[in-house]
């Protein structure tokens, strides 16, 4: 059977600049098939479906949909050739109800009035066929985000889409949620869709598809079946070389309790109470990581200890009580207490984009006697050290000159991380320590959390990355509403029971 | 205060309401796209001038008008270039314009009219004149409703009761149409409306087209209905004022029509009683000329409750990956 790829792309090259984005990229997409575009942040596999989807306009190269040359200079065109895509930040009206969302360029006529007839009936055909539930006159602010993918799906499906993009759909959703993800698109491709599936996760990758191609720095290095292929197998192809996959790590020896927080409890500027009276400990030498769907309250647990947030209840460091409201609550007071905090939102509150990154290397420890020079910085000081951190933290490229946005995203972590470990600290707080950072470098960022470890600190892990949580955690426990649902150990659970307590479900013993 | 008093008051907000009503509106549909408009003001000004002027010269209002709309959309014009086309911050931009009116109208009235900035009075043709609704003079036999009808609602200019009927019409526009539901979507959220294949340059540049128009009216009422010709600076901040209705309406039209009827209502108190006795203490004639301006600031600052704007409000829109 010689059935036409129902994509296919040919000789595809777009640069921003000096950047080639995209270099002479060739793919083909087999109709009814679900294929995987996997790559490192930054490989080029968003600015390659954009192109499809008309967003930008390819420098080379030609597009072929079911055989047909097809020029895609604009969305409209895209759509009109029967693509729809679900884009990583939905493009959705917030304040407009789900059906308007699905009109919204689909109308039928200059009056709104048939087209909302006309959608309301066909929503709920789809919603029979592909098991897409959504009341049609729900706001989409009022939804939650596993919702608001769904209304995307919708939106594609209702401009009768045949060929499906979705960019890292899973990046918002509970491990639940994801599930019924992968169970929508399987039933869209039984009906004879073709999905095409962006996400830089091996095990979606492995569950979900069909096909696979791996794009590296903007070439395609391979398009393999995926039966035929394992996750280690990708990830050298993804990075260029191995890579260890999971963290190598001995058991861990606690020694004192470093970090006792009693009954925290965090209201925010809105009044809303974040944190419900959670208490927990961490051991010197061990890794606590906290496990939640984003929005459950680990941020503001992260903001009290790491002194950005005013909170109630007791928390100790080494046995002594931090000042939660007052005068020594702010986040230099906490850092003379021995606490170092990568936070979660590493370009607004890690770094400062604009500034270089050997001034970056010295904030919050700028009053430190090392780099002053009576009442003058002493910035000689502080680039030499700089350039040291820099080289042992394995920051690419090695310029200290350099403004932090001019870094990869990886880069920049490890700018962070090599500021505060380097500080020798008793407690480190850590939040999403690899999110948007490539796999080479997560390899990196795991090994360095692990090796404070070994020296006998403590650590507090925040992650939503639940694979994350599982391999380097020495204990994890699991944040849902503000509360903590229970703590589990690593070797004695697994994602789906840890995925059901991130729902607010509680675990076997609890 | 007997009845006729009363009544009267209300005819005089109603008049004064409306230039405030078009430029609300105006700035309505702009925000809604996501364009603020800061240079109402000066689009007002600039229509008021270009009414009068040509209204002077050519004899006939109707010409005036247009000539009116035609000034308020060149500004309209620039400030979507600034704005639209080369990403520039809308806030300047705004203020530009009105600085660019204010001197504008100014120096070319003094070059045209050598009345110190000012246009001749207009008269007759050069004019609005007030319409009498059929059956005013019987309804004044009905009590209470009849004298409403005949002295409050009646006798008006064309532009007061075009201003009444775009409320409705603005309503309908934003909620009963295409190009309403893709007007208010790309002041949320342009890249949905991007996404889904329609122009978002396009859809601001109609919106800040009609706020041109909109605008147009309100400066031609101003020099051609409500008054009788142009004055240097005779919008007096009814363009800010109109922006405090329009966050005050939470940029919604018929509310729109209650803030600029609001602001309408104390300005005519204020012109009616220059100083007012309240018995116990008398109100000074600034504090009464202030109203209008001090309601404004209360608004402003925030005293009438959550009003959300456009979320894209302001943001030039720029593709992103």
């Amino acid at each position: 059977m010689s059935t036409a790829p129902a994509i296919e792309l040919k000789g595809i090259s777009k640069a921003f600049g000096a950047v080639q984005a995209n270099k002479d990229i060739s793919i083909r997409v087999m109709p009814g098939t679900i294929h995987g575009i996997i790559g490192e942040n930054g490989a080029g596999k968003s600015t390659l479906m954009s192109i499809l989807y008309g967003f930008y306009k390819a420098d080379k190269g030609d597009i072929y949909i079911s055989g047909q040359k097809t020029a895609i200079p604009d969305s409209q065109a895209a759509i009109a050739a029967g693509i729809g895509m679900v884009f990583q930040h939905f493009k959705l009206v917030q304040n407009f109800t789900v059906l308007e969302n699905v009109i919204l360029g689909a109308e039928d006529g200059a009056l709104l009035a048939p087209s909302l007839r006309k959608a309301r009936k066909e929503l709920t055909a789809l919603a029979a066929e592909y098991e897409l539930n959504v009341n049609p006159d729900a706001l989409i602010e009022e939804i939650g985000v596993g919702m608001q993918q769904r209304v995307e799906i919708l939106k594609a499906l209702y401009r009768q889409a045949d060929i499906l993009i979705l960019d890292e759909p899973t990046g918002v959703l509970t491990p639940a949620e994801a599930d019924q993800l992968f169970r929508i698109l399987h039933r869209l491709k039984d009906e004879g869709k073709t999905i095409i599936l962006i996400t830089h996760k091996l095990r979606e990758i492995m569950e979900a598809t069909d096909t696979v191609s791996v794009m590296r720095r903007g070439e395609m290095t391979a398009t393999v079946k995926t039966s035929e292929t394992s996750p280690e197998h990708l990830a050298e192809l993804m990075v260029g070389r191995k890579v260890l996959l999971r963290v190598d790590k001995t058991p861990a020896q606690p020694g004192e309790k470093v970090l006792e927080v009693e009954n925290l409890r965090v209201v925010d500027a809105a009044g809303v109470e974040r944190v419900k009276g959670i208490s927990l400990e961490v051991r010197a030498g061990e890794i606590l990581g906290i496990a939640g769907v984003a929005g459950n309250g680990q941020s503001e647990l992260l903001e009290v200890l790491g002194g950005m947030e005013n909170g109630t209840g007791t928390i100790r460091v080494n046995g002594k009580e931090l000042d939660l409201t007052g005068k020594f609550s702010d986040a230099r007071s906490r850092r003379k207490r021995g606490i170092a905090h990568v936070p979660e939102d590493r370009q607004r509150e890690g770094l400062i984009m604009d500034f270089k990154a050997w001034e970056n290397t010295a904030f919050g420890y700028d009053d430190d006697d090392a780099y002053r020079a009576g009442l003058l910085m002493d910035n000689a000081a502080i680039r030499e050290d700089a350039q040291g951190k820099i080289e042992r933290f394995d920051v690419r490229p090695a310029n200290s000159e350099l403004e932090a946005k001019s870094f990869s995203g990886g880069n920049q972590q490890k700018i962070v991380l090599a500021r505060e470990i380097e500080r020798d600290p008793d407690l480190l707080l850590i939040g999403q320590p690899t999110r948007g950072v490539d796999i080479g470098a997560i390899e990196f960022i795991h090994q360095q959390i692990v090796a404070l470890r070994d020296k006998g600190k403590a650590i507090l892990l925040v992650s939503v990355e639940l694979e994350e949580i599982l391999s380097l955690s020495d204990r994890i426990a699991v944040i849902f509403d503000g509360k903590l649902m229970g703590e589990r150990l690593p070797a004695e659970t697994d994602e789906k029971e840890l995925g059901l307590m991130m729902a607010g479900m509680t675990g076997k013993d609890s | 205060m007997d009845y006729l008093t009363l009544l009267q008051i209300l005819d005089s907000a109603l008049r004064l309401a409306t230039p405030l009503l078009f430029a609300c509106l105006a700035g309505l549909f702009s925000e809604r796209a996501g364009i603020f408009d800061i240079g109402l003001e000066g689009k007002m000004l600039m229509a008021a001038f270009f009414s009068a002027a040509t209204a002077y010269s050519t004899g006939s209002v109707w010409l005036g008008l247009l000539a009116g709309i035609a000034g308020s959309m060149v500004l309209s014009g620039i400030h979507g270039l600034a704005s639209i086309t080369f990403r520039g911050n809308q806030l300047i931009s705004g203020v530009a314009i009105n600085f660019l009116a204010s001197g504008l109208t100014v120096l070319i009235g003094l070059s045209w009219f050598k009345l110190g900035g000012q246009t001749p009075s207009l008269s007759g043709d050069a004019r609005f004149q007030g319409i009498d609704l059929p059956f005013a003079e019987a309804a004044m036999s009905v009590p209470l409703i009849g004298p409403l009808y005949a002295e409050v609602l009646s006798g008006h200019t064309l532009l007061v009761y075009v201003a009444l009927l775009c409320v409705p019409a603005t309503w309908y526009i934003l909620y009963r149409t295409r190009f309403g539901l893709r007007l208010r979507a790309v002041g949320e959220n342009p890249a949905a409306v991007d996404t889904a294949g329609i122009s978002v340059v396009g859809l601001r540049y109609a919106a800040v087209a009609i706020c041109g128009v909109l605008c147009g009216l309100a400066g031609a009422y101003l020099a051609t209905g409500l008054g009788a010709s142009f004055v240097k600076e005779m919008t007096a901040g009814r363009g800010y004022i109109a922006l405090a209705a329009l966050i005050f309406a939470k940029w919604r039209p018929w509310y729109a029509l209650s803030a600029t009827l609001l602001f309408g209502l104390l300005e005519a108190v204020s012109n009616r009683y220059p100083s007012l006795d309240l018995g116990f203490i008398t109100l000074p004639s600034q504090f009464m000329q202030a109203l209008p301006y001090i309601l404004t600031v209360v608004i402003l600052a925030g005293f009438v409750g959550k009003a959300t704007p456009p979320r894209a409000g302001g943001q030039p829109y720029v593709k992103e990956r």
